[in-house]
């Protein structure tokens, strides 16, 4: 069943901020989504979990059109963000990743210098002016809980940022722009505990403001950041539930499998 | 002997490695050859600038060798065997040819009865016909007063007149070079402006009283030209020459004197550079053999410069779309293909092309539409260093998009996504990130078109590079930069001094020191471009993409 992409933006209830319907996706002729449908809570975190390839990285880098990039991709079904689909012809994709944005697996800090990554998404809209920069920069550091550590060198390189501060500086640069979700895509899988622990309470804080959806493979992290938690496998939704309810309750059988450790 | 399987054998080496010394001689065989390429050119290089001692040959009585008596002094600058019967024979450099006709003479070893090296022999550089090796004898000072080589200030007087001699040449170029030059161009656009005027009208007559007016200036420049000539002329050195021959000549044929038999090292060391210095920025004289090459270094200078201004913009933009926009397909693969195979065609096949397209239809056009008034004479519509720059760019931006595809491609997937996510635009993504991180590799595309376009020779013969060019690329006169001017080139000047010069034997030696002096100019930009390389990746990567 295709359903059209709607250009209405109606106000969704907060329980549907996130909208996906019938969504499939295929690199080439290879399907990798099989029809999902998900209604994501807004200002809660979203766990993906699942075995590696089972798309749940796919159907993330969906929500902010970043499979664009790649050749030959192509999906059915809609995806909504606030009620607005983010396939609509007529949306910029640059103000679609401006209310959504992301980090990523490896930290990518720019080759400049903390400054100037933290406002590069300012930048790049055209907004320069000093006050409004300096203001970002502090407000957005200290929302990635980055701000004592680097307040006195903001202009040195970031490439001289240890691993876990530059996965912090990475969503600093993220929250800069203010967006309404923020998808982490394995945001802790290079870090050490340390690192990930810092990063796992930063979520926590962010998600009074922002939408997240965190694609991990560590259970325990889905279990301890999430509110909600989505299990794939091959390409399909198996389910989808309060976090609690996952790992305590399964109700499917592949799922108590794999949350156990059994399987994946 | 058996081996005792309880131990470990130490001599035997695994299998497949024993061929590692092919790899290892190869490389030391290529290493070799450009150490010895090197070598040669800088000690055959270095030498010309030595002053090398003068020796006093006295030839046998019954030499074959002696024609105008049998003493002879020169400077060694070959001992070889014979091919026929293996005995030694030396080549002298005698200079003095305006006396006997030839600079460099054979001799055979077994004919020398001894050999002196007397101090007071001097070496002359002069204006014409190459050094002078003579014993000086009297200087007639303004064809009145004489001072002879027995006087205790014979040699203080003798480069006190150099120096005379010198400012007033310099002299002498200043007026007949910028002054007079000034005043014919002045009176060229005068006399262009004259043509298109109604020749009855009130401002004909004003052009024509002004060119009358520089006419009265530049005869009074003429003639004061005329008389620092004269000046030149009124001293006279009386000198013998080694075979005894008395000859004398006018001072203003000399330019400067050293006596090598009487320099110590620390001389012969402050005359080696003071000669490197004048090679680097003097003019060359007679026929390029001898004097500096100022000119050829600044045009080829000049015309690196220019040929990277364009091809670094023209090649990194056709990179940029080819690699990032372009649907990938196989009209761009064929396209890719067709660049890269650019990179094989004979560079002499771009010096026909920049002949037919730059210089005779854009400078002809050119010439048409803007010049109009000095046709027939083509102002763009011949050779000249800004075609000769755009011929060498089109044939260097093959290099160019190859290494800036190479890099572009090289930039980590990680830092385009992180800018895209931010809600960069494409073209904002490849401006802030991708760039910047591949200007390394770009710069790497650069150095090898520099190092490729600074030493080509061919395709410049065709598009603007002379023997001796009258004026520099850029100088003092307004508007600076002309661009449309013929230009010297190191490389040309090798193959003019080692191919097209009158007296091959005494061109060598500036062969090789011209030689010496493009490997240098080569090496020198391309330290600057890796250097500048070095600077940027130390400040874009180290990242953990």
């Amino acid at each position: 069943m295709e359903t059209k992409p709607t250009t209405s933006t109606t106000t969704p209830s907060d329980d549907q901020f996130i909208q996906i319907d019938n969504f499939d996706f295929h690199y080439g002729t290879k399907q990798v989504l099989f029809n999902l449908n998900i209604d994501i809570p807004k200002e809660q975190v979203t766990a993906f979990i699942g075995p590696s390839g089972c798309g749940k990285s796919t159907l993330l880098r969906s929500i902010n059109r970043m499979n664009d990039l790649v050749d030959g991709a192509h999906h059915s079904g809609d995806i909504r963000v606030n009620g607005q689909s983010v396939f609509n012809p007529l949306l910029e994709v640059i103000s679609l990743r401006k209310r959504v944005g992301m980090v990523f697996q490896k930290s990518n800090p720019f080759p400049k210098s903390i400054y100037e990554n933290v406002v590069y998404s300012l930048r790049v809209a055209g907004r320069n002016g000093k006050e409004q920069l300096d203001e970002v920069v502090e407000t957005s550091l200290k929302g990635a809980a980055l701000w004592e550590e680097v307040k006195d060198r903001l202009h040195d390189s970031a490439l001289g940022l240890s691993g876990g501060q530059m996965q912090r500086l990475c969503i600093a640069r993220a929250i800069a722009n203010k967006p309404e979700v923020i998808l982490m895509d394995e945001p802790c899988s290079a870090l050490d505990p340390i690192a990930t622990g810092r990063i796992e309470e930063l979520i926590h804080e962010l998600k009074n403001d922002f939408t997240i959806l965190i694609v991990t493979h560590n259970m325990q992290q889905a279990a301890r950041v999430s509110d909600r938690t989505a299990f794939f496998y091959l390409g399909n939704l198996i389910e989808y539930n309060k976090t609690d309810e996952i790992f305590m309750n399964p109700k499917e059988t592949q799922t108590e499998a794999y949350v156990t450790g059994r399987f994946g | 002997m058996k081996k005792d399987p309880s131990k470990f054998d130490f001599t035997v080496r695994p299998k497949g490695e024993t061929s590692v010394w092919l790899t290892a001689a190869g490389l030391a065989l290529g290493t070799l050859m450009v150490l010895g390429l090197l070598g040669l050119v800088f000690v055959e290089g270095f030498k010309v600038f030595w002053p090398s001692d003068v020796i006093e040959v006295t030839l046998k009585g019954d030499s074959s060798f002696a024609q105008n008596g049998h003493v002879i002094a020169g400077t060694i600058t070959k001992k070889q065997k014979k091919l026929r019967g293996g005995a030694e024979e030396w080549q002298l450099f005698l200079g003095n040819k305006d006396a006997y006709g030839f600079g460099f003479k054979y001799i055979d070893h077994a004919h020398i009865e001894s050999i002196q090296k007397p101090l007071d022999i001097v070496v002359a550089e002069r204006t014409e016909y190459g050094d002078a090796i003579f014993y000086p004898q009297k200087i007639t000072l303004n064809a009145s007063e004489s001072v002879s080589i027995d006087h205790q200030d014979f040699f203080k007087v003798f480069e006190n007149q150099l120096q005379i001699i010198d400012q007033r040449r310099d002299e002498i170029y200043t007026i007949e070079k910028v002054e007079i030059g000034e005043i014919n161009r002045k009176m060229e656009l005068l006399q262009q402006k004259k043509k298109s005027l109604d020749p009855a009208s009130l401002e004909t007559e004003s052009i024509l009283n002004s060119l009358a007016e520089l006419q009265t200036k530049y005869e009074v420049l003429a003639s004061s030209a005329k008389v620092l000539r004269n000046q030149q002329d009124l001293s006279t050195l009386e000198y013998q020459l080694p075979t005894g021959e008395e000859r004398s000549l006018s001072l203003g044929n000399f330019i400067r004197i050293h006596r090598p038999n009487q320099m110590n090292v620390f001389e012969k060391i402050g005359h080696f550079f003071a000669e490197i210095y004048r090679f680097l920025t003097e003019r060359p004289r007679e026929a390029n053999t001898e004097g500096g090459i100022f000119p050829a270094i600044f045009g080829t200078f000049i015309m690196t410069v220019l040929m990277s201004a364009a091809v670094m913009p023209f090649g990194v933009i056709a990179a940029i779309y080819l690699r990032e926009y372009a649907s990938q397909g196989a009209l761009v693969q064929a396209t890719r293909i067709a660049v890269n195979n650019l990179a094989g065609v004979p560079s002499i096949v771009f010096g026909v092309f920049g002949l037919g397209f730059f210089v005779y239809f854009l400078g002809g056009s050119i010439d048409q539409l803007f010049f109009s008034d000095r046709l027939p004479t083509a102002t763009f519509g011949t050779g000249g260093i800004l075609w000769a720059s755009l011929t060498l760019a089109l044939m260097t931006v093959p290099v160019v998009i190859v290494a800036t595809e190479e890099a572009l491609a090289a930039v980590p997937r990680g830092a385009r996504e992180a800018s895209l996510a931010c809600g960069a635009s494409k073209w904002q993504t490849i401006q802030r990130i991708v760039l910047p991180v591949s200007a390394p590799g770009i710069l790497t595309g650069l150095i090898l078109a520099m190092a490729r376009g600074a030493g080509e020779v061919a395709p410049l013969m065709l598009v603007g590079v002379v023997k001796l060019a009258p004026s520099l690329p850029i100088d003092g006169l307004f508007p600076f930069v002309h661009f449309e001017r013929k230009f010297m080139h190191l490389g040309f000047h090798i193959y003019d001094l080692g191919f097209q010069s009158p007296d091959s034997e005494a061109a060598r030696p500036m062969v090789f020191a011209t030689t010496l002096l493009l490997i240098i100019l080569v090496i020198f930009l391309n330290l600057g471009a890796i250097f500048l390389r070095n600077h940027l990746r130390k400040k874009y990567t180290s990242s953990s993409f």
